[in-house]
């Protein structure tokens, strides 16, 4: 074989070619030391492209992947069991906590079983407010995982731009409820606090700067080359395989069952807001990136009606034996109780005191049962098992997170294709391992 | 992370066998309810503060909480129980054997299901085009301790075709903690029943591979236990010891 670029000369060793020769195949024979070579790679949990402290154990046959093990466990905190050893009301501090990308649909899920528990609904107004805050936390879910997801693909622009756009979501909690992230704003029979005055303005301003952002998306990754090329046909997965593994969310929508609970098993009055349900048909990454996005905007369209619907009156439920009595108000020293109440209980009235203290320290008694709560958070069904014995503490509390049950489609996706394709299956995924491992 | 050898753990809670053996040896699964005595969950709570022996005078400590049954529930059970349950007694004929009981609660269907029957309902629910229970939302464990099968397993299945809901419930003793596994029928629940094996120690048989998921693989006994304690330190503020929130004093 001689070739221009690969030349050869005889010595009196034997015949020798030179580095740059694409011959190599002849000289060795046929064989290829790669082929017969099963290279096992670890990754993680400690990776910056594995979506947090997950790990994954690849068996590689030169660039494919043959077999694929997820390992998760590594931010297991004991939140189900630790909610076990407090009120009622604190287990919404343990479990805002467990997927701290969604904690608003967390803190919403458990209330709503807890709700359900005792036999009572959240006035409207808190209901109101609860799906203005879990679709702003859609946003802020689905911005963190366009930007984490856009790193790992090296794609450092969107990374700046979602946490950009996520920070004004953020903004919003902050402004809300106080906090930025382990809010424990939504309790067990309406929310912590009304909104605060001015909040109309300012988030028809934070609707226009995400229209803008999204915006910003669109002119940078839909449809550009290197973004498609590293996403489409890469992770599919159907709706068949979906639903055996338990897959729910955008990636079942982008499968194309248009299975969202808001639609399919309306709560807290979503049947009465006009959006839709996005979908797609090809099941692959870049489907799933499409799915998220338009729900996006669909997220946008919610918060407008929400904010046009609120009407004033209150946020929690009119019952001295679950609402605690105090309205928290914002001091020269933070938030607090408001000063009325502290001066009512101080000064006028022992038994209100009384009362609030127990309210505060027994907590409420929730009488014994069990019940299955769902709502549709960004990633999928979440789902909150909720079992009381009567006491005042919760018995059990499972949580069905959807960040742990899609995990189980890592193997599915990555088998047979590019290790490079792994990291963008799983960035497709969007697990989120506090609420994977909780 | 505290090593095993450093934790209090109680007696009971750790198997002295790991999964792999348990599911090697197992023999054929016996009905685990008993019909007759369908023991209440749960422990009776004997005073408001979880104090004895203070001469209390107040008549709070004194308070008794029963343990709690959950009602079988009467023809007809509202809604589209009745019709599931109809769809399932002929899908399934053995159904009446199988489902020990029904309760209805809070708009919730819970069947009560005999774990030598657990795979035939499940297999009806799901295939039975009367039912079509496609997805199983979510497998977790409840442990009442105190009754006399205290483990209970615990299945969320949805049917995405008639958007229904069901709940499955098997009953097993810590001595016997055997339920046949959902894999077989319901991939997703790989690592949910590896989940409530680590945490529960309900060994599913038939499963693929039973191990830990969430806590390291040399853990001693399963965590959300009733009788594993939370674990922690006590804290010391201002002079005082505060002792670790599971040994506090508490309102039962």
């Amino acid at each position: 074989m001689t070739d221009a670029y690969a030349p050869s000369r005889g010595t009196t060793e034997g015949r020798v070619y030179n580095l740059s020769g694409g011959d190599w195949d002849t000289v060795l024979g046929g064989t290829d030391p790669i082929e017969e070579e099963r290279l096992v790679l670890n990754m993680g949990p400690q990776h910056p492209s594995t979506h947090g402290v997950l790990r994954l154990v690849l068996e590689l046959d030169g660039e494919t992947v043959t077999d694929a093990r997820v390992v998760v466990g590594y931010l297991h905190t004991g939140i189900e069991k630790n909610t076990e050893y407090r009120t009622w009301t604190q287990g919404v501090t343990f479990l805002t906590r467990a997927d701290y990308l969604s904690p608003m649909f967390n803190e919403t899920v458990y209330c709503l079983g807890v709700e359900k528990l005792l036999g009572v609904t959240a006035p409207e107004r808190a209901n109101l407010i609860r799906v203005l805050m879990m679709e702003v936390n859609r946003l802020s879910s689905h911005w963190v995982w366009l930007a984490t997801g856009g790193m790992e693909l090296g794609a450092l622009t969107a990374m700046t731009n979602g946490f950009r756009a996520r920070e004004k979501c953020l903004d919003v909690f902050e402004m809300i409820s106080g906090l930025r992230m382990n809010h424990a704003y939504i309790r067990p029979g309406g929310v912590a606090q009304d909104l605060p005055e001015g909040y109309d303005e300012k988030l028809r301003e934070f609707i226009k700067g995400q229209h803008e952002e999204l915006r910003g998306v669109d002119k940078l990754l839909t449809g550009q080359a290197i973004w498609v090329n590293r996403l489409k046909n890469v992770g599919w997965i159907g709706v068949e395989g979906c639903i055996s593994l338990g897959i729910t969310g955008p990636l079942l929508r982008a499968a194309g069952l248009p299975w969202d609970m808001r639609k399919t098993e309306p709560y807290l009055g979503y049947e009465t807001f006009d959006f839709e349900v996005p979908t797609d048909d090809r099941g692959d990454s870049y489907s799933r990136f499409l799915v998220r996005v338009a729900e996006m905007h669909e997220s946008l369209k919610i918060i407008e009606q929400v904010l046009d619907r609120l009407e004033p009156g209150p946020t929690m439920i009119d019952d001295p034996k679950i609402a605690w009595p105090a309205k928290l108000s914002l001091g020269p020293d933070g938030l607090g109780n408001s000063l009325e109440h502290v001066q009512r209980i101080m000064n006028t009235s022992m038994e209100s005191l009384i009362h609030h203290f127990k309210l505060v320290t027994e907590g409420f008694r929730v009488p014994p049962g069990q019940v299955y709560t769902k709502v549709e958070s960004p990633r999928g069904e979440l789902g909150a098992h909720v079992v009381s014995d009567g006491g005042t503490r919760p018995y059990r509390v499972h949580f069905r997170e959807p960040s742990f049950i899609n995990l189980q489609g890592v193997a599915t996706m990555a088998i047979g294709g590019l290790v490079a394709d792994v990291i963008a299956s799983v960035a497709s995924i969007d697990p989120v391992m506090g609420g994977c491992d909780r | 992370m505290g090593g095993p050898v450093e934790r209090p753990v109680p007696d009971d809670a750790a198997p002295d066998q790991n999964a792999a053996d348990i599911v090697g040896s197992t023999p054929a699964p016996e009905s685990t309810i008993d019909r007759q005595t369908d023991s209440p969950y749960g422990v009776e709570h004997k005073g408001m503060f979880g104090v004895s022996g203070s001469g209390d005078t107040t008549g709070f400590g004194g308070l008794v909480r029963e343990p709690w049954t959950p009602p079988g529930a009467e023809r007809p059970y509202g809604g589209y129980f009745d019709d599931l349950v109809d769809a399932l007694y002929a899908a399934y004929p053995q159904a009446g054997e199988a489902i020990s009981k029904v309760v209805v609660d809070r708009d919730e269907l819970t069947l009560h299901i005999a774990r030598e029957h657990l795979i035939g309902v499940a297999t009806a629910l799901r295939n039975d085009p009367a039912l079509r229970f496609e997805l199983c939302s979510s497998v977790s464990g409840v442990d009442y301790l105190g009754s006399q099968h205290r483990l209970h397993s615990v299945a969320h299945l949805t049917s995405m075709t008639y958007r229904r809901r069901v709940r499955i419930e098997v009953q097993v003793s810590v001595e016997d903690p055997h339920v046949p596994s959902l894999t077989g029928l319901y991939p997703t629940a790989d690592w949910q029943e590896r989940e409530t094996y680590d945490l529960f120690g309900i060994v599913y048989d038939g499963h693929p591979s039973l191990t830990r998921i969430l806590m390291p693989d040399d853990w001693d006994g399963h965590p959300q236990r009733k009788d594993y304690p939370l674990g922690g330190i006590p804290v010391q503020y201002k002079g005082a010891t505060i002792p670790p929130p599971d040994e506090r004093r508490a309102y039962k």
